[in-house]
């Protein structure tokens, strides 16, 4: 496909007519949550846009995110790889390719400096360079030689966004995030473990589209991460009037009521999870009577527990209280000693309380 | 349920089996759209009439639970007119019982329901034929005639 | 720091710190109570202290008829807001939650909007009972610092409880690591202010019915 044909020229060219593409405008506009007065924006902004060029890095992964990726059934991969965009450097993809994988990575970032979406998926591991490796190129020199020229970055997942779980407590490898690493080029953080198909998408082609979107604090595209699962969550009438599950399976649970005791972290998670859902809008974790794990925050896995709920603190309250009760017994016996011979001593020279003993606070 | 039963009309036709974008889930709370959502097509269909204006409907933003999205499209009904494309996959462009009322329904290439509209219009814009297309049809059809002049 | 960071740290290292102090604050205070000791009474006894002690410590929770009157505001604001207190305190799940992870047993709650009702109806009491000590001129008087440092730590954790459930002034996960926060500041400073009263007016109340009752008057 020529690199200088519009995008709209290129469908033409390969047989898809302008009807399918309005009817894919239309689709991707619902999937990226636009009003439908968007969709002549869209159409009129795809048509005329050049095949943008996108590499895409996976580093300390489970290829979670390019699975889910290649669930996507709004705007599918082969859309997106096909049409919308030039992808042209997918290591698991093009593993088959070996030498002339890394040769193609090199070329689309001559050709289209300054202009390139760099997509990352994974933790970088700082510990030891070895730990992850791609053709012998390690990941931190991976990624810093390739966003030299890019135009930004869009981290996929929350490995990539946060840490996630290589990140979690021991971090044997030292694994940090993109943000961690890169401080000079804009960033999107899509996170997720992994993220919904149709975010990832819709994340993608939105900037493809109109560049990029609003991002909320922790750089996360507010259109997906705007709202908290709980106030988007259909269990919400239940917690509000205090119905609880107390347990997997017991009556609460069955009934469908909210499951803030077995940990749910919906209150404090951003997602699309309770309004697009999973596997097209099937259900999502709290429908299927599982708590949410806050999968798009930062140390989610460090977070004091899957099943205990975000009120209670995360150390070992018993034990503190016991060992401090300890201490203080010893430190008590001691000032409580001192205290009563001096008391014993002023007895014994008669000595008489005056207002300002009574004054005292303690 | 949902108090539908106010609005007395009388559901014939198909009868879809058209199943609803969200797909099955647990014990559905009805959100009380869907009466709200008539009252949109009813001013939708009102402001075209009397303006010209068009108007179009995203189902797939507003949430509904699956019963209440049947419901919908068993009160809107089936009307004269039924398209159906062969365009990146199957839609269906549909008038419903109340003519100004249209339904479009798009599928992806694997069958996957990837969009639903209500437009209040005189006829969906996909529907008509784009100048873009028609004139590479003009270009195909200048090379098949200049062909069979060569050839017959 | 971000929100996320902010709130793992209230519930992770800080609440581990306010737990410690709180509860050896607490002990060291008994032991210094005990340990001081009382004069000996050397009269014959004429009547049972224990049972002068242990009526006091029930009776006294009424208040007697010429101090109702006296202090008719103090003593129904202050019913007020003790009761709210008890109610958010205990019967509010997630604040079960908590005692349940660190006694090991819960109890059913209350249903949250009536908790939340509950809340409001004593943040009023608080603000009036502040509002009272500023206006009355002997209260205002006898008013040092330390009163009103207690008064704002009580009714710091109440206001941002609320606005961690209703979810408004801030990202969710701060205004829950700042109600966290002002509860640790609370404990912090417990064992060593007149809250004590928690702990301590009950040996208070049976010392003074003890006297009463080894001398053989009624408690």
């Amino acid at each position: 496909m020529k690199k200088d044909q519009t995008l709209g020229e290129a469908l033409r060219s390969r047989g898809i007519s302008r009807r399918s593409f309005l009817k894919f405008c239309a689709t991707t506009a619902s999937m990226m949550a636009l009003p439908p007065s968007m969709i002549p924006v869209i159409a009129e902004t795809l048509e005329k846009m050049r095949r943008p060029s996108v590499i895409w890095l996976s580093f300390q992964e489970c290829t979670g995110c390019t699975e889910s990726i290649t669930r996507s059934n709004s705007a599918t991969i082969e859309d997106l790889i096909f049409n919308v965009i030039s992808l042209d450097y997918h290591h698991t993809l093009q593993a088959a390719s070996g030498e002339a994988a890394e040769a193609a990575r090199k070329a689309a970032m001559e050709e289209n400096w300054g202009k390139y979406l760099v997509v990352v998926d994974g933790s970088i591991p700082t510990g030891n360079p070895g730990f992850s490796t791609i053709a012998g190129i390690s990941n931190v020199d991976m990624l810093a030689e390739t966003v030299k020229g890019a135009a930004a970055i869009v981290a996929v997942g929350t490995c990539a966004s946060f840490g996630g779980i290589p990140k979690a407590d021991p971090n044997p490898t030292g694994a940090v995030s993109v943000s961690d690493l890169v401080t000079d080029k804009p960033i999107i953080n899509v996170p997720g473990c992994p993220p919904i198909p149709v975010v990832i998408t819709g994340v993608l082609v939105q900037f493809l589209t109109f560049g990029l979107p609003e991002l909320d604090s922790l750089s996360r595209p507010k259109a997906f991460y705007g709202q908290s699962i709980h106030d988007r969550c259909y269990r919400r009438p239940f917690y509000d009037k205090g119905l609880f599950a107390e347990s997997f399976d017991d009556e609460g649970a069955k009934k469908g009521w909210c499951l803030y005791k077995l940990g749910c972290k919906g209150p404090t998670t951003y997602n699309a999870c309770a309004t697009a859902k999973w596997n097209d809008g099937t259900s999502f974790p709290i429908e299927a009577g599982h708590p949410c794990l806050g999968c798009s925050e930062p140390d989610f896995w460090d977070g004091g527990g899957f099943y205990k709920s975000i009120s209670t603190p995360t150390g070992d309250i018993g034990r503190n209280a016991v060992y401090a009760a300890g201490a203080g017994l010893l430190a008590g016996a001691a000032i409580g000693g001192v205290l009563h011979a001096r008391k014993q001593a002023a007895v014994r020279k008669h000595q008489r309380a005056t207002i300002d003993d009574l004054g005292e606070e303690s | 349920m949902e108090k539908i039963e106010a609005v007395s009309i009388t559901v014939e036709g198909r009868g879809a089996s058209r199943a609803p974008v969200s797909g099955c889930s647990s014990p559905s709370v009805p959100t009380g759209n869907l009466i709200p959502l008539l009252h949109e097509i009813r001013h939708a269909l009102k402001r075209w009439l009397d303006e010209g204006q068009t108007h179009v409907i995203d189902l797939r933003t507003i949430p509904m639970s699956p019963g209440e999205e049947q419901r919908l499209l068993e009160v809107l009904g089936d009307g004269e007119v039924r398209a159906d494309l062969a365009a990146l996959g199957s839609s269906e462009v549909m008038e419903t019982a109340f003519p100004g009322v249209w339904l479009v329904t798009h599928h992806n290439d694997d069958g996957v329901l990837v969009g639903r509209f209500i437009e209040i219009c005189h006829i969906p814009d996909i529907l008509k034929s784009q100048a873009e297309d028609a004139a590479i049809a003009l270009q195909r059809l200048d090379d098949l005639l200049s062909n069979a002049e060569t050839t017959v | 720091m971000t929100d996320v960071e902010f709130l793992l740290w209230v519930r992770g290292p800080a609440f581990d710190i306010a737990t410690i102090i709180l509860c050896a604050g607490i002990v060291v205070r008994l032991l210094e109570i005990f340990l001081m000791g009382r004069k000996p009474d050397f009269a014959e006894p004429r009547g049972s202290a224990m049972a002068g002690g242990m009526r006091t410590v029930f009776h006294r929770t009424l208040p007697d008829p010429g101090t109702l009157k006296r202090s008719s505001f103090t003593i129904i604001t202050g019913w007020v807001f003790h009761i709210g207190l008890f109610v958010i305190i205990f019967l509010f799940v997630p604040h079960i939650l908590v005692f349940e992870r660190a006694l090991g047993v819960g109890w059913p709650g209350l249903p949250s909007n009536i908790v939340d009702a509950v809340t409001v109806v004593t943040i009023i009491a608080l603000l009036a009972v502040l509002i009272h000590r500023l206006r009355d001129p002997v209260l205002r008087l006898l008013s040092e610092f330390n009163d009103y440092l207690v008064w704002a730590v009580t009714t710091l954790p109440v206001i941002t409880g609320w606005l961690a459930f209703h979810r408004v002034g801030a990202a969710p996960p701060a205004l829950i690591g700042i109600h966290i926060l002002s509860v640790e500041l609370l404990m912090v400073l417990f064992p060593f202010t007149k809250l004590s009263h928690a702990f301590t007016l009950w040996i208070a109340r049976w010392y003074n019915g003890a006297i009463a009752g080894y001398k053989g008057i009624k408690s």
